[in-house]
């Protein structure tokens, strides 16, 4: 994955050239067993490939170029940050690194040692600057979904250019009121730091982009439950992960293609695996690229995911912006509207979330789900509590995990993730 | 001839079956310490025998392979091992507390004897036989006869730490205050039974209760979960065995199924 071509380049961008060479090796090897060891791939997987191969080569290339001829970068860590709007200033949206234990040492010096993965994660890629997008960005986004985060925020936002959107906890009318004022407030900011302002037109484009990059998800979450299921779990898994830091446009293309050939192997009655391999759902915690720990175990235990109840999963996908607005006001309602029909674990209540899963896992008729929390994250180890009760009465089994990005327990977690298949095998 | 055996992190148990349908009874039972070379001492633990295939639980379950062992292999977890094992010993049995070397678990079983729900602890060796055998090396009282000792206290001593370093560290402080220390190794194993209360009531504790793995054969934490749960539990005769008799049937099921 390391390429002496970029060297320069990274080191424009002030990363630690031997430190980011170790990750880019870790990776390379995580990457080599996870998913190019799986038999049968689809075709259009080399695509993903190929992404995954350039992430921090050819993709960091395109936005410097991009940065040159004078359009911004914004880095964000959650869905809540509507690409719409940085579509809509002709502004590139990416997701930053947050996925791997790095830098865990130097983030524990600005954040208590009692923080989940995911936060020290993006702390410690910044701390010991291994993250060219971090690195890439004029501004980073943040949001207030957990605590953790937005404490955290006041640490990041001293080594980096930071906006924070406020998210509401519940979704009353005020709520909602805030929320709105909270999105025109990135307006406004992405206005000034671009020198554009957002027209009708601009912002009509933002929303088809961004939905059609959601309906081409939409699309592959729907073939991926056939049976037999036509794709591997972690495959998709990385297509949602991708399509955080891919260019929109080019991302749905290859969706499309790919969701083309899937089409074909339904027709043809193939499967990754066999018909009665047990169907897996994961739900819970985001996870960013490369934790592929979990899913990993999962379908090296006999089962296979075929959905995922996550922020990088159908959470990001499910619901769209209404195309029908016309002025730059419908269009921000509408984009309000989409937003806060998020069930994120931030909110109270969260029954929402609860039925969402309910219809996920009837949809993609799972024998299980299992679910899935970062230790220390309160909002979603908490409602693993209340997805068990709502799954019980629908007697579909569950396996609740908590872990991180270490690698300590993956013997204790196979011997869970392997009972739970014999469970409900 | 069908093998069971299962690899834990202390040590590893082979039970043999006969293939007779209507007989389970054990042919042969053997048990040695893991060490550092499990591989080694799974060559000596088959020695001398040949089944027709070996069905391995336990953390070592990997290692059995039909390559090291030159016959078919096959493997499971723990938790489903100890449910067969169990629903063949006490075929009432509803819920099972397996404490072994590295891990605790509490599985609910079905009527018809499937796991219906499960814990386990996470990473650390809190509240297992490790705990144990670490603080009994501590007072210096060989781990067989660690729970008859705490028996002997009458005042249990609260010991809140659950990390086993820390518990040491609380149990030499209470030491150094010139406590009783039977008295100490009492709160020492009402630590580990709190710890497995709250993992049953977890699974949803029904009776009847079944406690198995190798701290079974310690009676002051049986004596202790009796008197905490307002259960008697039943202990099998050798609790450390039901997993290795649990891989030796699931191996016999597969032989009958082919």
């Amino acid at each position: 994955m390391s390429d002496s071509a970029y060297k320069n380049m990274w080191e424009n961008l002030n990363l630690d050239i031997e430190a980011h060479d170790g990750l880019l090796e870790v990776l390379g090897k995580f990457y080599g067993d996870i998913y190019m060891s799986q038999e049968g791939r689809l075709k259009g997987m080399e695509y993903l490939d190929f992404v995954l191969s350039e992430v921090h080569g050819l993709r960091i290339k395109e936005l410097m170029d991009a940065k040159e001829a004078g359009r911004k970068i914004i880095g964000t860590f959650c869905v809540f940050v509507p690409e719409e709007l940085s579509l809509a200033v002709d502004a590139i949206q990416v997701g930053l690194c947050a996925g791997a234990d790095a830098g865990t040492e130097a983030a524990e010096t600005v954040v208590p040692r009692n923080t989940c993965a995911l936060i020290k994660s993006f702390i410690g890629f910044k701390m010991a600057k291994i993250c060219p997008y971090t690195e890439s960005c004029d501004l980073i986004i943040g949001e207030t979904t957990c605590d953790g985060k937005k404490k955290a925020y006041e640490a990041f936002g001293e080594m980096a250019p930071m906006h924070i959107m406020e998210v509401p906890q519940r979704k009353e009318e005020s709520d909602r009121v805030l929320w709105k004022s909270e999105v025109i407030r990135l307006k406004d900011e992405l206005e000034k730091l671009t020198g554009k302002t957002i027209t009708a037109e601009s912002l009509k484009k933002g929303i088809k982009i961004t939905n059609d990059k959601r309906r081409a998800l939409q699309r592959l979450n729907k073939l991926r439950a056939a049976k037999p299921t036509p794709i591997s779990g972690r495959d998709v898994l990385l297509i949602n992960q991708v399509s955080f830091y891919d260019d929109p446009i080019r991302f749905t293309q290859s969706i499309n293609a790919l969701c083309d050939q899937i089409d074909e192997r339904i027709a043809n009655n193939e499967g990754i695996v066999a018909e009665n391999t047990p169907r897996l759902m994961l739900s819970g915690c985001p996870m960013a690229v490369p934790n592929w720990k979990l899913p990993y175990i999962i379908e090296s235990s006999g089962a296979v995911v075929v959905a995922e109840e996550s922020c990088i999963g159908t959470r990001n996908s499910r619901d769209l912006v209404d195309e029908t607005g016309e002025t730059v006001e419908e269009m921000i309602n509408a984009i309000c509207d989409r937003y806060m029909k998020i069930d994120c674990a931030c909110f109270t209540p969260n029954n929402e979330r609860m039925d969402n899963i309910k219809e996920l896992a009837e949809q993609a008729d799972v024998d299980g789900v299992i679910h899935y929390s970062l230790m220390f994250c309160q909002p979603y180890t908490h409602e693993a509590f209340k997805v068990e009760k709502t799954l019980a009465s629908e007697s579909i089994p569950m396996l609740s995990i908590e872990t991180d990005y270490s690698m300590e327990d993956v013997e204790q977690l196979k011997t869970r993730v392997e009972a739970f298949v014999e469970m409900i095998s | 001839m069908i093998a069971g055996i299962d690899i834990g992190s202390r040590s590893m148990e082979l039970v043999l079956l006969n293939r007779d349908e209507t007989n389970n009874e054990v042919v042969l039972e053997r048990r040695l310490p893991t060490t550092f070379d499990p591989a080694a001492q799974l060559k000596i633990i088959l020695e001398g025998i040949a089944p027709e295939i070996i069905s391995a639980t336990g953390y070592g379950r990997k290692l059995v392979t039909e390559e090291l062992c030159g016959v078919p292999s096959v493997s499971l977890t723990e938790i489903k091992a100890y449910a067969l094992g169990v629903s063949h010993l006490f075929p009432e049995a509803r819920t099972i507390l397996d404490i072994g070397g590295q891990d605790t678990k509490a599985i609910s079983l079905m009527k018809n004897g499937k796991v219906a729900k499960f814990e386990m602890n996470d990473r650390c060796a809190a509240g297992t036989g490790k705990f144990l055998e670490h603080l009994a090396t501590v007072f210096q009282i060989p781990i067989e006869d660690f729970g008859n000792y705490a028996l002997e206290g009458d005042q249990p001593l609260m010991i809140n730490s659950m990390c086993t370093v820390f518990a040491e560290t609380e149990a030499t402080s209470l030491m150094a205050q010139g406590k009783n220390p039977r008295d100490i190794a009492l709160g020492l194993h009402g630590s580990i039974v709190r710890r497995t209360t709250n993992m049953l009531h977890r699974v949803g504790l029904n009776e009847p209760l079944v406690f198995a793995g190798g701290v079974a054969n310690n009676p002051c934490v049986i004596n202790m979960l009796t008197h905490s749960l307002k259960i008697s539990p039943s202990v099998p005769e050798r609790p450390d065995m039901v997993g290795a008799l649990g891989a030796a049937l699931h191996g016999k099921n597969l032989l009958k199924i082919s």
